[in-house]
């Protein structure tokens, strides 16, 4: 069994940093599903609050964005 | 997705983002005319034939290409007056066309077979970096030095200051990064996993599920192309709050 140890390592960690994207899907859901706990208590204040739910998705989902990236950078740049 | 010399298919999912010229094959230089600039320029287009033409009647009962216009407008300013504040609403030029560009062209790169502009981190990045220079200038041209108090939280306790003061720095300067990052990686990402189901649809009777998925994943990518443009502007809207009213 030959191969290149550089290159195994590289899609190894390209794996590992695609389980950043899973936790950033757990962060996302938190958002959502505790925006929509607080709607159902709440109807009426839940549509002004759907800027702060975006802005809350869209920071949360920016890390699993970045962990993206580097899988990607990892799997075609390195 | 074509199969390989030994049998295999080959999985090219990030073709789709090469970088073409699209007369001749010299390289690509700062002047080029590539397949970016063909599809922002439709972009454009797009938008004037929607914003412009569209709306040219100006009826009090709009026509409905009218409709769409004003419906557009009318989101983007609420948006800019509820986030930012009603002192936000002159720079609401800016973040209407910056939102307008990223809507279109993340749709237009929807269409079977065209080019993402917004899946490239250089043209999201370059907004970003506007938007950075924009919002620091703004700030300090309207606040002067106090444009720094942003960075020092007063409502902490006074030994906790210089730790979230090195804190703020540090989040505000990465800004740009994550600002550019989020739109291109989001779109980037559905684009690729789109191609990446196409793969196995070339695969006998695994074709069937492929061919769902990618439905499934296009019209996720439909939403999520709306709400980017949308969390792109919205981030704007609260750095260009930032600026207009630094104190916490």
């Amino acid at each position: 069994m030959e191969g290149n140890v550089a290159e195994m390592g590289q899609f190894i960690g390209a794996g590992l940093a695609a389980i950043g994207s899973g936790a950033a899907a757990i962060g996302v859901g938190n958002v959502a599903g505790n925006f929509l706990a607080g709607a159902l208590r709440n109807p009426s204040a839940a549509g002004g609050q759907t800027a702060t739910l975006f802005i809350g998705i869209a920071f949360a989902e920016a890390l699993g964005i970045f962990a993206f990236l580097v899988s990607l950078l990892l799997m075609f740049a390195v | 997705m074509a199969e390989s010399k030994d049998g295999g298919l080959v999985f090219k999912p990030m073709d789709q983002f090469k970088v073409d010229s699209l007369f001749g094959d010299g390289p690509i230089g700062m002047f080029t005319i590539t397949n970016v600039t063909l599809w922002m320029a439709l972009a454009v287009i797009a938008i004037v034939l929607v914003m412009v033409v569209g709306a040219r009647g100006r009826n009090i009962v709009p026509s409905r290409s009218q409709s769409i216009a004003e419906m557009i407008y009318g989101f983007v300013h609420n948006m800019v007056r509820d986030v930012a504040g009603k002192d936000a609403l002159p720079y609401f030029p800016y973040i209407m066309t910056l939102f307008l560009f990223i809507l279109f062209a993340n749709f237009l790169g929807l269409i079977p077979g065209s080019f993402t502009t917004t899946s490239h981190i250089a043209v999201t990045a370059v907004m970003a970096v506007a938007v950075f220079l924009t919002v620091t200038i703004v700030g300090f041209v309207k606040n002067g030095t106090a444009f720094l108090s942003l960075f020092w939280v007063s409502s902490a306790p006074l030994a906790l200051r210089p730790i979230l003061a090195v804190i703020e720095v540090i989040s505000y300067f990465v800004r740009p990064v994550s600002h550019s990052i989020r739109l291109a990686g989001n779109v980037m990402a559905g684009h690729a996993v789109i191609k990446v189901f196409a793969a196995f649809a070339a695969g006998g009777i695994i074709a069937v599920p492929a061919i769902l998925g990618i439905t499934a994943m296009y019209g996720l990518e439909v939403l999520v192309s709306a709400i980017q443009a949308y969390v792109f502007t919205i981030l704007t809207c609260v750095y260009l709050k930032d600026a207009l009213h630094p104190h916490h």
